[in-house]
Order: C-alpha cells, then structure tokens, then sequence
C-alpha cells in the first residue's frame, strides 16, 4: 500500500519508478504482483485520436472603444458569445462558413474549430471578426483584429467529453459506401475501422475508477490540466468483462488544460470526407500504483479488452443497440478481424504510435519531477447507464 | 541481352503544345514496355504522367533522352503522391484503403505507419480518407 503522498515525495526524490501501461504487462509477469507493487510507483496511459466534444474558451481583453460581441467568428469559423463582452467559446466541430458541408456529396469539409485550435497552438496569426448591437456601455459594433495565441488572455480548452473508456468498432453492412465519423466505410463490410488505444488507454487500465476522478491531473498536449467533471455521457454501469473491462464506451472524462502550454502536434484538426471537422487530441494520465488491485489492472492487455462491431450502415443511425459481435484489440492490431465467419481488414483512427510516444513523454516527465500526482476531489459514477432522448409529443 | 528493370517516373510537362505520341515512341522505337498510372497532359497547361518502364538500362535512357528533346522534365525520385511525415499521426486509417499496400505499418511494436512508393499505383485513395491531410498530390 502506498499513499499519494509517499508516490510525490519519490517523485519530488528523483526516485519514482514510472512505467508505461505497455511495458508494465511484461514487468509484472517477471516480477510477480506483489514485488511490482511495491517496486512500481506510476503507469502511465495515454490516447491519441478524434475528440470531438472539445472545444475551448478565448478571451480577447477589450478593444478601444469596447463590443460585446453577439456574432464572432475566427478564421470564419462561428464561436459561441453567449458569455460575458469578449470571452468566446470554440467548439471543435464547428465548420466554417461558406463551407458546402455536404452539398456535394461526400464533401471535403476542409476546416473547421478544431484546425482552428490546431492553428493556434501552433501560434498562427488568427483573423477575428465580431459584430454587436452596440450599447451604452459597449458601443463598437462591429470588429475585425488579427492576434495570435499570445495575445489572448486566456486560452483553456474545455472539453466535455474526452477518453471514451472503450469504443466501437464500424462497419458497413449495406451495398453502398458510407462516410462517417469512423471515416469511409466500403460496402459489404469490406474494411471496418475502430478507434482506441486499447492497453494503453487510460480508463481501460482503471476500469472501476478508482484513481481516476475530478481533480486528476492529466497531461493534455503537453499541457498539465485536470478532470473537470464526469465526461458527457459517462456511463460506468454497462456490460464488463469478469474482469471488469466495458464492453462498449462506458466511461468519459472532461477535461481542462491551458492551450498556451500544448504542442501543435498532439493538437490536431481533422477533415472527415462526408462527415465533418473534429480535432484529434493526445492525452495522457498518470495511475498511482497505491496497491496491488490497481497495478493488477493496469496490466490489462489488448488480448483481454473487447469492443463490439456495429454496423454504421443501420444500427447505429438508427439507434438499434445491434451489436454483431465483439472482437478483441490484439485481433484488430493484426489488421484483420472475422466477423460472422467472414474476414474484414480493419483499420484504427486512434494512434498507438502517437499514444505511445505520450505515454513515454509523460513517464519522462514524472521522473524528472516535473509532472506531481493529485489525488481525486470526487470519484466517478460507476453505475450510471446513459440515457436515450426520447421524441414525445407536446405535452397537453 | 542486358537485364531489363523496371522505373517508376514521373513526367513534367511545362506548358507546351506537345501533342507527340510520346508514349507510342517509347514503346515502338525504344523497346519499352510502359504501364501509365495516372496522366494529366492538357494543351496549354502544365501537365503530368506518372508511369512505370521496362526495358534495359540503355533503352530507358534513350528513351527519356527522346522525352527530353520536347522540354519534359522526368523526376526519377518524386513521385505524384507523397506522404507528409510531419502531418500524418501515424493512426493507420489509410491502411484498409491502399490497394497495394504502399501505406504500411513498418514497426509492429509502434504501429508506425510508412510509404512504400515504388509500389504506389496513384489510385489516391489515401488523399480522400487520410483525415489529416498527409497525403497528397502533385496533380
């Protein structure tokens, strides 16, 4: 047993034995559990691939004479200003206006929030446009500036939803190709794509939640941020493996970090062909190794996590729960899985390389004493289901 | 007989009004066998063709030396797709969509994507799928 407190002081020491959740399974197979447990201080997890409930929030100080801003746009992209004069919310899913979305089926949906966001981690010259119906204390009415990230009082990305716990697998069951946000999927389930970082990703090597909470600080592009809340949609109480590993999503983080401390390449916009903009975004969160449970399930391997495959074709859009089997991450690592007797190549959106390299970069970290474990302020739900949205007729 | 090999090449055709049948001369006056992969050669604007040659060593040369006489460039090295390393995360999207298995993975342990391009057939499927852009063509 080993308290947070005893981890940081080894970490603060220069001591800490940091592994990364891929390199723990062979570790604790030659050690055993219990030397490892004691021996071990911190896995790291890590993800890298599509988030796309992210978005974050600017604040531009004021201009001489001063807006508050009722419409903005940056880089043509439409924020949301229903927040005080000069502060703006980016969603990462935003596309750009003028865009032809889908007029031209399948559209290339060039740019979006979440390039925007890439474009300013990169620390580009950025084009704001706002108009406002003028008041007495807010007279301007309407403005155009160019700034970069450094000009911006803040800048925090705030995500509601990051780090599905486990994720479907997609695939097209019908005759025609279909472009999703799975990416293009053949007919006649001719390719399928899933999207996790399987035994490297966070909430898999701490599937019941039990380090994991509000307050837990996380390594966000470089950035050190923290859990926020509960992920939109978390929902902890799904179908589990004996060995407690979801089935399917399961659970969410949201997630909060500065974007003046991130990296352009673990912050990247996304064009989907048919689909839309998102942002692939890399994370990595570290597992105090408090006792052998715990280390024991950071060991989990991709062989052990399963995901369900589900046609994107009909089940999904129209909301059935089909699932037509699940297959394991060491089969969809090999690049081809079978699916009711048929072989299907498989492709991922989430990157392990990219994961790996986190999960190494904030190991490297820790050890260095730059990066400090925070116990959670409050635990995730481990029960809760995620609820339909029901179409009712008005009520009388 | 000198061993034949094969080349892949591409073309640059600056704006000219070359309206030669370049390829039928390779083929009936240098021996060459030619499998075109992709052309875009359009009077008056710039124009590419991207192809592979068999032949012997010294037919291929006299071969692109006859292509040079009207003021084609010929890239023995860059082809018409390029994988952009900076760009692309290495996710593997692209793999299921690449026919020839010119995108790959080329370290298992890191899933580390690479491209293959002596065995790109420019079908530019990887352009259309990659959702970062990494792919690309020169036309």
């Amino acid at each position: 047993m080993k308290t947070y407190e005893q981890i940081n002081n080894r970490i603060e020491s220069g001591k800490a034995v940091v592994l990364t959740a891929d390199e723990i399974i062979d570790y604790v197979e030659k050690k055993g559990l219990a030397t490892a447990a004691k021996e071990v201080d911190v896995v790291t997890t890590a993800t890298f691939g599509p988030m796309c409930s992210s978005g974050c929030v600017l604040n531009f100080g004021h201009s001489k004479p001063k807006i508050r801003m009722s419409e903005a746009w940056v880089q043509d992209v439409l924020v949301y200003t229903g927040l005080a004069a000069v502060d703006v919310y980016l969603g990462a899913t935003q596309l750009r206006h003028s865009d032809p979305a889908n007029m031209d089926h399948p559209g290339e949906f060039r740019y979006g929030g979440g390039h925007v966001m890439e474009d300013l981690v990169a620390g580009k010259t950025l084009q704001l446009f706002g108009l406002s119906y003028g008041t007495d204390c807010y007279p301007l009415r309407e403005i155009r500036t160019y700034f970069t990230i450094g000009d911006l009082n803040q800048a925090i990305m705030l995500n509601p939803r990051n780090c599905y716990q486990n994720y479907n697998v997609a695939i097209n069951d019908s005759q025609r190709s279909i472009y999703t946000y799975m990416g293009t999927l053949e007919p006649d389930r001719k390719n399928a794509s899933y999207c996790s970082a399987g035994q490297l990703s966070p909430l898999l090597n701490d599937p019941y939640y039990e380090t994991i909470g509000v307050g837990t600080r996380v390594w966000m592009a470089g950035a050190h941020g923290h859990v926020y809340a509960e992920g939109t949609q978390h929902a902890g109480g799904g179908a589990r493996t004996p060995d407690g590993i979801p089935k399917g999503g399961a659970g969410t983080l949201a997630l909060t970090a500065d974007m003046k401390q991130m990296r352009q390449e673990f912050v990247r916009g996304m064009s989907f062909r048919g689909y839309g903009v998102s942002l692939a975004l890399g994370i990595g969160i570290p597992i105090p190794i408090l006792n052998k449970d715990i280390l024991k399930r950071t060991c989990v391997s991709d062989r052990e996590i399963l995901a369900p495959v589900v046609d994107y074709s009909t089940d999904y859009p129209q909301n059935t729960g089909k699932v037509l089997c699940h297959v394991n991450y060491e089969q969809l690592r090999s690049g081809e899985i079978e699916v009711e007797g048929r072989k299907v190549a498989v492709g991922s959106l989430s990157s392990y390389y990219k994961a790996l390299e986190i999960a190494h970069l904030l190991a490297d970290e820790i050890r260095r004493g730059d990066f400090r474990l925070v116990e959670p302020i409050a635990y995730l739900p481990k029960e809760t289901t995620m609820k339909p949205l029901v179409i009712r007729e008005k009520p009388l | 007989m000198s061993q034949t090999v094969t080349k892949k090449l591409m073309l640059f055709f600056p704006r000219c009004e070359c309206e030669k049948p370049i390829i039928y001369h390779l083929v009936k006056d240098h021996n060459l066998i030619v499998n075109v992969y992709r052309a875009k050669v359009t009077p008056d604007e710039e124009g590419y063709l991207v192809l592979d040659v068999t032949g012997t060593e010294e037919d291929i040369q006299q071969g692109m030396t006859f292509v040079k006489t009207f003021n084609v460039s010929v890239n023995y090295t860059g082809k018409g797709v390029t994988l952009d390393e900076e760009h692309c995360t290495h996710c593997g999207h692209c793999i299921t969509h690449c026919p020839t298995e010119a995108l790959h993975i080329t370290n298992r342990a890191t899933r580390e994507v690479a491209f293959n391009e002596a065995k790109c057939i420019e079908c530019l499927a990887c352009i259309r799928v990659c959702p970062f852009g990494a792919c690309s063509s020169a036309f």
